[in-house]
């Protein structure tokens, strides 16, 4: 741990690249998981609504269609 | 046949799930060990002292930018070539992530170069080179902004993608070709690397790191750009059932 620490006379340069590499990579990591959720509860909102894609409508008959 | 099934946009939804999972877990296993290697293995440069763990970051991370805008052209080539359904999604997913690794560069290349260089900046071929690929990123962003139809947006952001690719070559290249601060490539080289293994392990391991953490990201965004385009549809096709009612109301 001692080793660690002793990052010598630029630890201030070290510790601000370290710091700064995760404050990008966190951002951009929690704007990706955000976009996501938000995307995900639109779509369920508008599924709500009895809007549905083509394709999944499609789905839907062919099940209807081998259930009869 | 696996990758005719990765057209489907339904279908690579599904394997996309399945595959987060273990990359994630694989990264979050090479970030662990690359970070024990770079802070209690790894020695300190004879010349550069303990500042050469900034390489540790600033190298995987210069790589990386480079790697995320092949990735881009590649794209580019899928969607104006073979029309892939996926090759647009894949460039406009990987566009921030790029902006973000060659910001990370920059950063910390700038915090490197202070306390060895004596200077945050100078405007030479390979730091200028690398300004003009984090400038490209922003403009390729802003294309995909400005133009509303996705297919449209895809089709020039492929022409911009491509026509920007003869970036790479000179990033790689600068240091050889122009006078630079910039040391020249020490780990990929046709005559193997310079650097030592006690140093050049962490820094693969790091590399690993990064790439793992590029893919997680970059499905991540791939499967939010694919639900960003099936909610487009939906909101389109309300609005045209929207209509299709109230013409005739319209037309009483």
């Amino acid at each position: 741990m001692t080793e660690f620490l002793e990052l010598g006379p630029h630890a201030g340069f070290i510790i601000a690249c370290y710091v700064v590499t995760l404050v990008v990579i966190g951002a951009l990591f929690v704007w990706i998981l955000a976009d996501g959720s938000r995307l995900r509860a639109r779509l369920a909102a508008m599924e709500a609504q009895g809007v549905t894609r083509r394709s999944a409508r499609a789905r839907s008959a062919d099940a209807r269609e081998s259930g009869s | 046949m696996a990758i005719l099934d990765l057209a489907n946009p339904t279908r690579f939804l599904a394997l996309s799930a399945r595959l987060l999972p273990w990359l994630a877990a694989a990264c979050v296993i090479a970030f662990a060990v690359g970070l024990y290697m770079t802070f209690f293995v790894a020695p300190d440069d004879y010349q550069q002292g303990a500042t050469v763990k900034i390489m540790y970051l600033h190298v995987p991370a210069a790589w990386l930018a480079m790697m995320c805008y092949s990735v881009m052209a590649i794209s580019s080539l899928g969607t104006l070539i073979w029309k892939h359904p996926l090759a647009d999604v894949s460039a406009k997913a990987a566009a921030p992530i790029g902006a973000a690794f060659t910001l990370i560069s920059l950063i910390t290349g700038s915090l490197w170069g202070k306390p060895m260089w004596g200077t945050y900046w100078v405007w030479d071929a390979r730091l200028t080179s690398v300004l003009v690929l984090f400038i490209m990123y922003l403009g390729l962003i802003a294309l995909w902004r400005t133009i509303e139809d996705p297919i449209r947006a895809g089709k020039a952001a492929a022409v911009l993608t491509l026509v920007g690719a003869i970036n790479l070559p000179i990033i790689k290249f600068s240091v050889d070709w122009w006078n630079t601060l910039h040391q020249p490539a020490s780990v990929i080289r046709m005559d193997g690397p310079t650097i030592h293994p006690t140093i050049l392990w962490p820094l693969l391991v790091m590399a690993l790191a990064f790439t793992l953490l590029f893919f997680v990201m970059h499905l991540m965004a791939m499967r939010n750009e694919i639900l960003r385009r099936r909610l487009r549809t939906m909101q389109l096709q309300a609005a045209s059932a929207r209509v299709g009612v109230a013409t005739p109301q319209a037309a009483e």
